[in-house]
């Protein structure tokens, strides 16, 4: 029992940095995007790649798998965020299956289906990562760094750019936003988490696979974001611990054997569906911008 | 005479249809000028192929002198022109006070972009308290402070309007285009329109105005163009345009019986 509440976690950890991701998108920009699953399959090769076939160490990895990811997600961004609505969340779903793709049938670079294994544990000054409880510490101190900045952006003037991206693009360019510009930025940021994520996911199974890639992480990514709040931090990483419990619910308490683990799918859908008709705003709701100063106040003086 | 605004020969065909035909429009530094017509004129063609909403099937966009045809709407912004919609275009989610300070996002000091990107990280109560007092100001302007952190979208529509004004005024125009700013407004509200519009000349910013609402134009513009069916059919003083026969061809329609009235004048004289 013990055991699955320290995987449940770990997973919503590394899911809440892909989930924290998706809600700059979506949240903020209002992009529907269904490609994390492929920046997180970057994220874990390039680590895997580089820790197994050239002996780098897990920490040089991460900034790599970082700064690639972006790079891609820039790389899609700026010929797909012409398109709107679904024809933009199939282009991006697309997107991700050609990744994954690629990783499958790459053979010299990637071991194709096989995938890699025997990444080596992390050291930290002298002591490597093996415990649950080690994970747990590495994996949140990424999360909380990740929400912090995360949360920064979105509150300074850029941020304020994003939601008017969102709210009306034709009004935003003509307060001289450029639309464009903080589209592939909001995407390349949501990119680099899932990239992250994926370094995470690689060092703590100690192996990748292509199958472990599929169309589903990114809908889970997403059902996080629309059941904590779109446009919230605190309540996507909410999400991440409700879906994973979700996931994890069955063998918990001895019911997987009635309980496929298909019928998770089932259930991320419904909660989907009713979540857009009961509560479209999420558990928590969009976070509003608060300012010191109080109003009435000032407009006395 | 000195134009602020000039677009030479500007077309705009959709199509077969010719929106805006070879129009040359100017705009006076100071001045309030005003764009009339009927329905379907081309007059919102126009302000969105000078805002760069829009980009023009021919002819240029002067802009101080400067070409500034085909530019993209956020660069146009921040070369000093700003405009509102003629339905209203809030981001209606967002608080009053942030959709002004979405209007101030380019203003905040000079230095690179990577730079002020960095301060502004950094910095961010500090220059939060800057932009705040300075949207606030404007808000102060309309008298609307009060609203500060409603959301936008909540507001009654005359506050709306004048809301949107604002957020332009906030990006420190030297030119503002008001489309249809009185729409949907009744005569008071229409009247302390007016006055909101001299105010904002006496700001020094140039105004130019889409307007159906005679009155208002008649009363504030110191310079008229009329447009009918994409073409610029009159221009000048509103007495002069008051007194222009294509205008009052195009308003009120051609009268069939000409030769009935060339007597009756005759005979009158």
């Amino acid at each position: 029992m013990l055991n699955f509440f320290l995987l449940i976690v770990i997973y919503a950890g590394i899911y809440a940095l892909m989930a924290l991701g998706q809600n700059m998108i979506t949240g903020y920009v209002g992009i529907l995007s269904l490609c994390q699953a492929g920046f997180f399959a970057v994220g874990s090769y390039v680590t895997a790649i580089l820790t197994v076939n050239f002996g780098w160490s897990f920490w040089a990895t991460v900034p790599v798998a970082i700064l690639l990811s972006a790079f891609l997600g820039v790389l899609i961004g700026l010929p797909t965020l012409r398109l709107k609505g679904d024809y933009l969340a199939i282009a991006t779903l697309g997107f991700a299956e050609i990744l994954r793709t690629v990783i499958n049938n790459w053979d010299s670079l990637t071991n194709g289906p096989n995938g890699i294994s025997r990444i080596p544990k992390a050291v930290i000054f002298g002591y490597t990562i093996k415990s649950k409880y080690a994970y747990i510490a590495l994996i949140w101190v990424f999360v909380f760094i990740v929400w912090a900045l995360f949360e920064r952006i979105a509150k300074s003037r850029m941020g304020r750019a994003l939601e008017a991206v969102r709210e009306d693009e034709i009004a935003a360019s003509s307060m001289g936003i450029n639309v464009t510009k903080y589209k592939v930025w909001a995407f390349a940021l949501g990119a680099a988490a899932a990239g992250l994520a994926g370094c995470l996911q690689a060092l703590y199974i100690g192996s990748v696979m292509p199958g472990t890639y599929v169309f589903m992480v990114s809908i889970m990514a997403l059902c996080m974001v629309v059941l904590g709040g779109m446009g919230n931090f605190a309540a996507v990483i909410l999400g991440a611990f409700i879906i994973q419990f979700i996931s994890y619910f069955p063998q918990m308490v001895g019911l997987s054997n009635i309980i496929p683990a298909q019928a998770r799918q089932i259930l991320f859908g419904l909660i989907l569906v009713l979540m857009m008709i009961y509560r479209p705003q999420g558990i928590l709701g969009r976070s509003k911008r608060k300012y010191k100063t109080t109003t009435g106040k000032e407009a006395s003086k | 005479m000195s134009s602020l605004l000039e677009t030479k020969s500007l077309t705009r065909a959709f199509g077969g249809v010719v929106a805006v035909n070879s129009v040359d429009f100017n705009v006076e530094k100071g001045l309030i000028t005003g764009l009339i017509g009927p329905n379907g004129a081309g007059k919102t063609t126009l302000f969105n192929n000078i805002t760069g909403l829009d980009v023009p099937s021919s002819g240029k966009v002067y802009y101080e002198g400067k070409d500034i045809t085909g530019y993209p709407a956020h660069k146009i912004c921040r070369l000093g022109i700003a405009r509102t919609f003629q339905n209203i275009r809030l981001f209606k989610d967002l608080s009053v006070i942030d959709n002004v300070m979405i209007g101030l996002h380019f203003k905040n000091g000079k230095g690179s972009r990577l730079g002020l990107a960095i301060k502004s990280f950094i910095g961010l109560k500090g220059e939060q308290t800057v932009m705040y007092k300075r949207a606030m100001k404007w808000l102060d302007f309309f008298g609307m402070s009060h609203l500060a952190d409603e959301p936008a979208g909540s507001l009654p529509y005359g506050y709306q309007r004048e809301l949107e004004i604002a957020r332009a005024l906030a990006t420190e125009p030297k030119l503002l285009f008001l489309d249809e700013p009185a729409a949907g407004m009744n005569p008071q509200e229409t009247e302390s329109l007016m006055e909101t519009i001299r105010r904002i000349r006496d700001l020094g910013v140039t105004v130019v105005l889409i307007e159906h609402d005679m009155k208002l134009v008649m009363n504030i513009c110191d310079n008229i163009t009329v447009l009918n069916y994409g073409q610029k059919i009159a221009q000048g003083s509103a007495s002069d345009i008051q007194k222009d026969p294509n205008v009052i061809e195009a308003y009120l329609g051609k009268d069939d019986e000409d030769d009935d009235d060339d007597d009756f004048d005759e005979d009158r004289e």
